[in-house]
């Protein structure tokens, strides 16, 4: 993405985590709930909204709040409002979706682990307006969901035969059960890693060609 | 991404430290207190009704239930949200408020974390009517049959339980005490038989007196809260 001015706008904020810095495909952060809890579409939609609320409301308050917290104590008074943040999305799951809550266990507290929220306040949130860090955290957010999906989806569909529990071929169908394994989680990550820096590393070869043709035609 | 950090004239002394961190963890704790109590109702009525469930689905023809209480000697009749022990069980009764059979639940070690079984027993014919697994963290894909495998499921739905069940290998099963274990997934399938044996040793002698008969008192005095 070419930018011709050097200040981001608010629109640039958001949308960089969605493909450019994409906070499992570019930046590799998060992996632990990534492998852990994609072996099914929902389950992976459910970890994306979670994490989605957390990192959202967390943004919001470290930049509101970015005055007033003491460079020396600020990781601990981000993870304290991180922690907050999860333990009240936690007892929200458990009381409105007992069987998603029953699902993803323990990762839904392990969301307070997940470096690429506290990654968001350290080197973001913290620095930027509250609209800026909004717009940060919703396009980190949404990439993060979106690449859980994509793990989640490929998982269920092979391993299991169905999306969001519908089943989509016939009875004829083996289900690799190794895809909602582990070892399926890292083979199904690998490959879209690999296809991810592909495309990217095509679309810049293109757009260095197209850069040439227009010096060349001028 | 701009490294301007508005630079702090001079280093915060301890006390703004202290109460910096003070305060946020005080205001965390108001939110932590009011989200508990937020949510503290609905999932008790969750689990009571969870718990409700899988009882009338371990006991088929059951309508109404009560916790009971092996006292030493007989059984007595719990309020439903008394605590549990490892001397309660459920007492699952039909519509007309004849008995039909215990829900025993008893929970062990599985492949990777407890596993916590619920089966329906009836005592005049001493078989297994049926079975739910509670709460169980097995592999899933392998383990986790032992509740998404309908065929597992219903290895339990008329079984005899003595002197033991067996897991056999799938498509082996002989006797009426043996289940077919679930291929990739022996160690989930004998430990959930373990469990159940387990049970069976701990209550078999004490369940082949007459039943207690059903309290409509409870019933109703529990209709407007825990048991919806």
């Amino acid at each position: 993405m070419a930018t011709h001015s050097n200040k981001p706008t608010a629109y640039d904020e958001l949308l960089k985590g969605l493909w450019r810095d994409n906070p499992v495909f570019v930046q590799v952060l998060g992996m632990c709930p990534m492998l852990a809890v994609t072996n099914s579409a929902f389950n992976a939609v459910v970890m994306g909204l979670a994490t989605f609320f957390v990192l959202v409301g967390s943004s919001l308050l470290v930049s509101a709040l970015r005055q007033w917290i003491p460079r020396p104590v600020r990781i601990s008074v981000y993870v304290i409002i991180i922690a907050t943040f999860v333990t009240v999305a936690d007892y929200t799951l458990l009381a409105l979706l007992p069987a998603a809550h029953k699902e993803l266990g323990a990762f839904l507290p392990l969301i307070v682990a997940n470096c690429m929220i506290l990654g968001r306040q350290e080197a973001f949130a913290s620095k930027h307006t509250v609209k800026f860090a909004l717009m940060d955290a919703i396009g980190m957010a949404s990439g993060f969901m979106l690449a859980l999906f994509a793990l989640g989806s490929v998982r269920e569909i092979l391993g299991e035969g169905k999306l969001f529990g519908l089943a989509l071929f016939g009875d004829h169908f083996e289900p690799w059960v190794i895809m909602i394994l582990p070892p399926g989680g890292f083979l199904t990550l690998g490959l879209l890693l690999l296809i991810f820096n592909w495309v990217t590393e095509r679309k810049r070869e293109f757009l260095a060609q197209v850069a040439e043709q227009q010096a060349g035609n001028r | 991404m701009s490294t301007q950090l508005p630079m702090m004239e001079k280093e915060p002394g301890s006390a703004t430290l202290v109460a910096t961190l003070s305060i946020a963890g005080f205001i965390s704790g108001l939110i932590l207190i009011t989200i508990y109590l937020a949510t503290f109702d609905t999932i008790a009525a969750n689990k009571a009704r969870e718990l409700r469930e899988a009882v009338f689905r371990v006991l088929p023809g059951v309508t109404q239930m009560q916790k009971l209480r092996f006292d030493g000697k007989t059984l007595v009749v719990l309020p439903a949200d008394a605590r549990d022990d490892e001397n309660t069980l459920y007492g699952g009764y039909d519509a007309e408020g004849r008995f039909i059979g215990y829900a025993i639940a008893n929970a062990g070690p599985g492949f990777q974390d407890t596993i916590s079984v619920l089966y329906g027993y009836d005592p005049a014919a001493r078989k297994m009517v049926g079975m739910w697994i509670l709460d169980s963290r097995e592999t899933p894909g392998l383990g986790d049959k032992i509740y998404k495998d309908a065929a597992f499921v219903a290895n339990f739905d008329d079984l005899v339980m003595e002197p033991q069940i067996i897991a056999v290998k799938r498509g082996t099963k002989a006797r009426e005490n043996e289940i077919d274990a679930i291929t990739g997934a022996t160690i989930s399938s004998k430990a959930v038989v373990r469990i159940m044996n387990e049970a069976h040793a701990f209550w078999g002698e004490k369940l082949s007196g007459t039943p207690p008969a059903l309290e409509k008192q409870i019933e109703r005095v529990n209709h407007g809260n825990t048991l919806k």
